[in-house]
């Protein structure tokens, strides 16, 4: 008689030879969408208003030449124009801050890079859309005289 | 009397095969001997029919056994011998000499942790692949019969089905480049095959993984997954048609 031969025992779960996948976890929102749609929705209304803006400033009647306090004043004078300056500051602000933005997720490597980067990014922003705000809005034509 | 085929003499005689010499540049890499990787050039006479593979076994069999390279089928079917040649991204086996000026570059591809010569670690490229779920995915009960499709629906995501996974469009990708965590084109276009396929029901978290700060999005419609394909698919218009599929939440 021999006795019962123990066999190894297989472990019941055989484990995956490959690491685990080093993905950050997803973040389920749909931001990336919503940053991918501004960029063309902003970028195509940036066009009318950019080249109106270059136009009028450079090109209509003598140009940059003209181009002093009481002209600023005129124009800021008429609702329209202060809408359209704040609108295009708005816009190519947040346009280029999340093209920067996309940069810089692309290119850092190290998260501490990213994250300093990101916050004068941010910082930056912020406060020039502040101060071209304020000064929209809180514009006197009597400033100073 | 027999019948006899006389051959003429004159075609007995084998042509001479004419060669030409091509100067083969290579980036190697020995982890063990030298921690940086080189260039080494070899010098072989090339078929006219010959294509950039034979060059590779010509030098591997004659010159330098050490030479490491990946290849399989040889016939441009595998995906196994993507490289980057005279600095784009092709299968050495569909690449002709005849084609090439006399000094060919090859470089493995891109983006991939280096291993020896020209073989790279695939694994982070595979782990993008297995992350969309390339399978087909059903829920509810196991069907009585066969899925039918009509050949219009076929027709939405055929072009994705010829992807061979030899990951010359991912690692041409510059995004891919930088951050590896980006899922890849060819990760998305084997995410296409199934989203756009009327058997699967798995659209939603195929799509939902895509949606995802790795996902389509990082896509900066460059064109070099497109242009690098060996076969010739629509790479970047495979992955804005997922764009539009998350825009529009239909598929």
């Amino acid at each position: 008689m021999t006795a019962a031969r123990s066999y190894p025992t297989i472990p019941p779960v055989i484990e995956s030879p490959r690491s685990a996948p080093n993905r950050p976890r997803r973040t389920r929102t749909n931001t990336e969408l919503y940053a991918w749609l501004f960029m063309r929705v902003s970028g195509i209304v940036l066009v009318v208003l950019v080249l109106g803006h270059l136009f009028i400033m450079n090109i209509l009647d003598g140009g940059v030449q003209r181009i002093n306090w009481g002209f600023v004043a005129g124009r800021w004078a008429s609702p329209f124009w202060q809408v359209w300056d704040l609108l295009m500051l708005w816009l190519a602000m947040i346009h280029g801050t999340n093209g920067l933005r996309v940069i810089i997720n692309d290119y850092t490597r190290r998260d501490g890079t990213r994250l300093t980067l990101k916050a004068v990014l941010y910082t930056a922003t912020t406060i020039t859309i502040a101060l071209g705000t304020l000064v929209i809005f809180t514009f006197n034509p009597d400033m100073g005289s | 009397m027999t019948a006899v085929a006389e051959r003429p003499a004159e075609t007995r005689a084998e042509a001479p095969i004419e060669t030409r010499p091509v100067r083969v540049k290579i980036r190697r890499y020995v982890p063990e001997l030298n921690p940086e990787p080189y260039w080494q050039t070899f010098e072989v006479h090339a078929l006219p029919t010959d294509r950039v593979l034979n060059l590779l076994l010509d030098i591997k069999g004659y010159q330098d056994g050490s030479l490491t390279f990946r290849r399989s089928c040889a016939h441009g079917v595998c995906g196994s011998d993507a490289m980057r040649i005279n600095g784009v991204n092709r299968l050495a086996c569909k690449v002709l000499v005849k084609d090439m000026p006399d000094e060919i570059t090859i470089e493995p591809i891109k983006g991939l942790p280096l291993e020896k010569d020209l073989v790279v670690d695939m694994e982070p490229f595979f782990e993008a692949y297995r992350s969309i779920k390339p399978f087909l995915i059903t829920y509810g009960q196991p069907p009585t019969r066969e899925h039918i499709q009509s050949q219009a629906d076929r027709e939405r995501f055929d072009d994705t089905t010829k992807c061979i996974l030899c990951a010359a469009c991912t690692t041409s990708c510059p995004v891919y480049w930088t951050d590896g965590q980006y899922f890849g084109p060819a990760a998305i276009v084997n995410a296409h095959r199934f989203i756009f396929d009327s058997r699967d029901e798995g659209t939603e978290e195929r799509l939902e993984i895509l949606n995802d700060r790795e996902g389509v999005w990082r896509c900066r419609t460059t064109f070099n997954c497109t242009e690098a394909c060996p076969r010739g698919i629509e790479v970047t218009q495979a992955i804005a048609e997922v764009k539009k599929a998350l825009l529009y939440r239909r598929v």
